[in-house]
């Protein structure tokens, strides 16, 4: 995704292409670096945890809906999975904005096997997309950055058992209640809370 | 996992699938309807960039400007004291002309679009140079020549046309471009400007002309391109003519 941002801005922003050239290379790698976008999703598939996290991503819940419109998010009043409504957004966001960056890419790149007008829509609907797409991963950055103990959950795989109180109270009761019963069947479906 | 507070894969509605797919669908449909938003939104952007003081609409992704593409790394770079235009193959006179030879012939200035193969199209933009035709009757074309084939100082670009196409008044070497020399990124100090067809026929970095007894045809033509690049009749666009 940074390698697709990188060399969009230097295809599209005129002052770069001008400093940087090599448009042939700079496209390919931009061609390549977009094909490879699904790649990690596709690998993760394999992994029972990934998918029971993208079955997660899927459901919105009657309490995500409130989530969204609520004022006070962390009043600790709303139930929260392991993934907030927000959270749910971005990756689905994330997701169709794949597809479309994809489907729209390869309409542009492979132009003669389609009406010439689909190129236009294409090139069209590529650059808004381009442009909404950096919204979001600004906003998701600057979401990150603003959370020190997410950012070390991204990083190990681990986060403290309070954050997750306080961030993700139902994932973390239902974590809880997992580690003392490990019998339970799914226990190897998330890493419970490390108690540290 | 069916806790009354459950975190569990089955809790609500699949909300996430509908968001997905309903994006791939718009995705779709902008594709198939997207030229005519084009369109409408540079009918809506052309006045307004007019009268911009501050520039912020050329952030917009509008189809109405310049876009740079060059095959090769960085830009080639020679100016007023180190140009030649070499001219070759088949004429009478193989000659070389510096910039100030160029400058010294009878001028042709034109205001037309440029139209690139790729849909951008940029309005009466003004050109002015030596027409292509006082150049070939200046060198004198050998009997047996029928095409002419253009390099690049750029090292790698290339580009033809027939002879016929060569002699029409609107195919300029321009020496100038939008009230000035012709930049380097625009492909000074001298490019190529053919008229009537797409932005790639218009070679830049202009450094050889050769006469040939057959079309050569050029890069973006052994990509793919058509030889014949009229606007409008060719490469599958039905864009207005520009010449």
């Amino acid at each position: 995704m940074g390698v697709c941002l990188l060399t969009a801005a230097i295809l599209y922003i005129g002052p770069l292409s001008t400093a940087v050239g090599y448009r042939a290379d700079v496209e390919w790698a931009h061609v390549i670096a977009g094909l490879g976008l699904p790649a990690p999703t596709l690998l993760g598939l394999a992994s029972k945890a990934f998918r029971a996290d993208v079955g997660r991503l899927n459901r919105f819940s009657a309490s995500d809906w409130k989530w969204l419109r609520a004022r006070h998010r962390w009043s600790g009043d709303l139930s929260v999975g392991k993934f907030n409504a927000g959270q749910k957004l971005n990756a689905n966001f994330q997701l169709g904005a794949i597809l479309v960056m994809m489907l729209t890419g390869s309409v542009m790149r492979f132009a003669n096997h389609w009406p010439i007008e689909w190129r236009t829509g294409a090139t069209f609907v590529h650059d808004w997309a381009a442009y909404a797409i950096l919204a979001v991963v600004l906003g998701h950055i600057y979401m990150a950055m603003r959370d020190p103990e997410a950012l070390r959950g991204m990083r190990t795989g681990y986060v403290q058992a309070a954050w997750a109180k306080s961030e993700h109270n139902a994932w973390a009761e239902n974590e809880m209640r997992r580690a003392e019963k490990p019998s339970d069947g799914e226990a190897d479906e998330a890493r419970p809370p490390a108690a540290r | 996992m069916s806790d009354a507070r459950d975190d569990g894969p089955l809790a609500g509605r699949p909300v996430g699938r509908r968001i997905v797919l309903g994006m791939v669908g718009l995705g779709a449909l902008g594709v198939i309807f997207g030229d005519h938003l084009q369109n409408a939104e540079n009918s809506i952007l052309r006045p307004i960039k007019e009268h911009d003081p501050i520039g912020l609409t050329s952030l917009f992704p509008a189809g109405d400007t310049f876009r740079f593409y060059s095959i090769t790394g960085a830009e080639p770079s020679r100016d007023a004291d180190n140009y030649q235009l070499t001219i070759g193959g088949l004429v009478e006179r193989p000659t070389i002309l510096t910039l100030a030879d160029l400058d010294a012939m009878p001028q042709t200035a034109l205001v037309k679009d440029f139209q690139c193969v790729t849909g951008w199209r940029v309005p009466s933009v003004r050109w002015s140079g030596v027409a292509l035709p006082d150049l070939l009757d200046h060198v004198g074309v050998r009997d047996g020549a029928t095409a002419l084939r253009f390099t690049s100082f750029d090292g790698a670009y290339t580009e033809s046309l027939t002879l016929d196409q060569a002699r029409r008044r609107d195919v300029l070497v321009a020496t100038q471009m939008l009230g000035g020399p012709v930049s380097r990124s625009h492909g000074g100090p001298v490019r190529l400007y053919v008229a009537s067809m797409y932005g790639y026929k218009s070679c830049k970095w202009l450094g050889g002309i050769e006469l040939t007894d057959q079309v050569i045809p050029g890069f973006w033509e052994n990509n793919g391109y058509d030889v014949d690049a009229w606007v409008g009749k060719s490469n599958g666009r039905a864009d207005a003519p520009t010449a």
